[in-house]
């Protein structure tokens, strides 16, 4: 069985919110639509969103760092707001592992976004059902896409491709590799919800430079440590082709 | 998490229901041990029933505003398999059922014994189904704590003690309906009820203040570290995403202050335990008809702030996520 996911680089994010706003975009007027905006130029404006980008600070002054951390379902592999749902409304697809609402099941008793450890659902308030990040299910499973197309919204809006997607149960996958290969992890482990969806962490890029990379080891004339008498000019070495 | 009215009432009214009726099959169980003189099934059994079925149905009232889309809650009886909340919505219109039966039974006086057991002890039609109905009320306590007891990242509320308060709590206000009750129909049973009413409402206190004490101790273990996975002493939120509302900021943070909080606190404290126990307790003394009734009102209002204080101080763990606007 697969299971679709999102692998987020950490390191990779620039916080720029095109994920954001393409979800917003793709999902108003596809399958899972509309996400309602309510009071949208009014003093208090709310709305429903699949996915945030939240901006935290690490460490202290001056030694801070910004971190940029986009934010939806994570589509657990054991979800716990799936077997509250007492009219069965909220279900796992067995195909690929996604996490869905069925809107024409759901009475809008908020029981699962209590559940969920995350706060990933957002209830709709025009349509008065629970609304979440579908993975784009309607894109990905596509038939009629070309292949480079079957992927989130998201996916194909960010600019930086922070964001992978793929199945995380094929070794081989792009996600997979990620993750196994940069330390991907996985949010708030201690509830045992199994998310599949990963994230990768900050990194600092240091390069390392050893001193015989600055010397020249194989140098029998010692040509740097000898004080020639008259300038010596450009070697062969030293002009650039 | 922030407490809805719809749950609030849902859950105290249809407590006193459970309570009541089970203090009216108390009554008959004593009865039929020739502890009490038998009550007049009409007046007493039947109008008991009718009230108790009131409160279920004001209870299942209130929970429909909590349904965004209530035309559809007929489909909530289908995951009973794995949701305490499809547990309750079955539970709970079969209770009305049995007490609704148990009530006709009584008020049209089927109470002839259809046979005897062990040779002394007659069993009517209403001790049948008083009998279920009693097994139904206390499977409605469970089901109904549950929905909240299961929820194991909500710490404040994943204990047995959830269970326990729920079921006496509900015993509590319903026996003390059923003195206020017999009281206002001047019904020699006060005393009766009155009595399990402190009981109940003693060991209730005893739980709740167990609860109260065992949530101040908790800690969120984690936090922000594996909220976002990074690993430092000092990290805060700069932004959550969004300059306005929604629903994680509404659903979740009941907004009132610590000092409202604690004041909350302590009137329920105060408005459910010792007082209607003083109450009943001077009742007695002073044979007044209207002190258990008192008692009974003030412990409802009590009951209201113990539940929106059960709701406020659970705090649920995507809070972490909504520490700042901007």
């Amino acid at each position: 069985m697969s299971q679709l996911a999102l692998v987020i680089d950490l390191n990779v994010c620039v916080g720029c919110h095109a994920c954001v706003t393409s979800c917003k975009e793709w999902n108003s007027s596809g399958w899972a639509g509309p996400l309602p905006d309510e009071n949208p130029y009014g003093a208090d404006p709310s709305g429903v969103f699949f996915n945030r980008v939240q901006t935290y600070e690490v460490g202290c002054f001056p030694h801070t760092e910004t971190i940029h951390f986009p934010k939806s379902c994570l589509h657990c592999e054991d979800p716990p707001c799936v077997p509250v749902c007492p009219t069965g409304a909220s279900y796992k697809r067995a195909d690929n592992g996604i996490v869905l609402v069925d809107y024409d099941k759901c009475i809008g008793c908020k029981y699962c976004a209590w559940a969920c450890p995350y706060g990933a659902r957002e209830i709709d308030a025009q349509n008065k059902v629970m609304k979440k990040c579908t993975l784009c299910v309607d894109r990905v499973t596509d038939q009629s896409l070309p292949e480079s197309e079957r992927k989130p919204a998201c996916v194909l809006a960010c600019p930086t491709s922070a964001r992978i997607f793929g199945d995380i149960h094929d070794p081989d996958s792009a996600a997979s590799v990620a993750i196994r290969e940069q330390g991907g992890y996985q949010l708030q482990p201690e509830w045992g919800t199994q998310p599949a969806n990963h994230y990768l962490p900050r990194r600092r890029s240091l390069m390392q430079i050893h001193e015989d990379e600055l010397i020249r080891a194989d140098n029998p004339l010692r040509k740097e440590e000898v004080e020639m008498p008259i300038e010596q000019g450009d070697t062969l070495d030293d002009v650039a082709w | 998490m922030h407490p809805a009215f719809s749950v609030i009432f849902l859950t105290t009214l249809i407590g006193i229901g459970q309570g009541l009726f089970l203090a009216l099959f108390t009554g008959q169980v004593y009865a039929l041990g020739n502890l009490i003189p038998v009550q007049a099934s009409q007046g007493f059994y039947a109008v008991g029933s009718l009230l108790s079925l009131l409160f279920l149905l004001l209870g299942l009232v209130a929970s429909v505003f909590h349904l965004g889309r209530p035309e559809r809650a007929w489909r909530a009886v289908t995951q009973w398999r794995t949701s305490w909340l499809s547990r309750e919505v079955i539970v709970l219109p079969l209770f009305m059922l049995l007490v609704f039966l148990y009530g006709v039974v009584h008020y049209l006086g089927w109470t002839a014994p259809l046979f005897l057991v062990a040779g002394t002890l007659p069993v009517d039609l209403s001790l049948i189904i008083g009998l279920l109905a009693s097994i139904a009320a206390f499977a409605l306590f469970v089901c109904t704590a549950m929905i909240y007891a299961s929820l194991k990242f909500l710490q404040e509320w994943y204990t047995p003690l959830t269970v326990l308060n729920y079921t006496l709590l509900g015993l509590a206000s319903g026996f003390m309906f059923a003195a206020a009750f017999s009281a206002y129909i001047g019904v020699d049973l006060v005393s009766l009820f009155g009595t399990w009413a402190v009981v109940f409402t003693l060991l209730g206190a005893g739980s709740r203040g167990a609860s109260l004490v065992r949530n101040r101790a908790l800690r969120d273990k984690y936090g922000l570290r594996t909220a976002i996975g990074v690993r430092h002493p000092q990290m805060k939120q700069l932004s959550q995403g969004f300059m306005g509302g929604a629903f994680n900021t509404r659903e979740f943070f009941h907004g009132r202050t610590p000092g409202a909080l604690r004041l909350i606190r302590w009137f329920f404290l105060l408005a459910v335990f010792p007082i209607p126990v003083a109450l009943i307790a001077a009742g007695y003394g002073l044979q007044s008809p209207s002190l258990p009734i008192a008692a009974f009102a003030l412990q409802y209002l009590g009951l209201i702030a113990e539940r929106w204080y059960f709701f406020a101080e659970a705090r649920h763990p995507q809070n972490i996520y909504y520490q700042s606007m901007a």
